[in-house]
């Protein structure tokens, strides 16, 4: 559900959820409560790709470990050159690991994070999981 | 993100509520862009 608010028109909107700058998105649960937040312009490709990263953050931490780990790979199938999908590769290890528990789901992100986006902080943060197996 | 395709809503109280209705994530976009 798309709700605008205008820097001229609506400056209360700003300050109820503390948006400081524009362009800002939020991402809102049904309960109002933020889940993501994009700050500044991105290209196409990296905006939708956050976008969908936002949707599963959410499920996530609704704890719908399936259905985020199917958003997060959906960025990373749509979008695989944008910014967020080695962050939505990360995520999607961590839904499978919480939904299965298996150590296997962490070192295989490790492996293809590391591969595919070595310059990444997110192959960094992965590489911890590297002998996990 | 074209306003060809988005509807935009400017009111968040009755945002908040219709998705709290119909079980609906918000997107909320602030904008200084001119409409």
């Amino acid at each position: 559900m798309p709700v605008r608010f205008h820097v001229k028109q609506n400056p209360e909107g700003f300050a109820r959820f503390k948006a400081r700058w524009t362009p800002t998105q939020l991402v809102l649960d049904e309960q109002g409560e933020e889940k993501h937040r994009i700050e500044g312009f991105l290209p196409k490709d990296d905006f939708l790709a956050q976008l969908e990263l936002g949707l599963g953050r959410l499920e996530f931490e609704r704890g719908d470990f399936d259905a985020a780990a199917r958003e997060f790979d959906d960025v990373v199938v749509r979008h695989p050159g944008a910014t967020s999908a080695p962050e939505a590769r990360y995520w999607a290890g961590v839904s499978r690991y919480k939904r299965s528990n298996d150590p296997n789901a962490l070192k295989d992100t490790a492996e293809e994070v590391t591969r595919r986006w070595p310059d990444s902080e997110w192959a960094r943060k992965a590489s911890v999981w590297s002998g996990s197996r | 993100m074209s306003d060809r395709t988005v509807q935009w809503l400017t009111d968040a109280d009755q945002a908040l509520a219709e998705a709290r209705r119909v079980h609906k994530p918000l997107l909320l976009d602030f904008s200084a862009a001119p409409s």
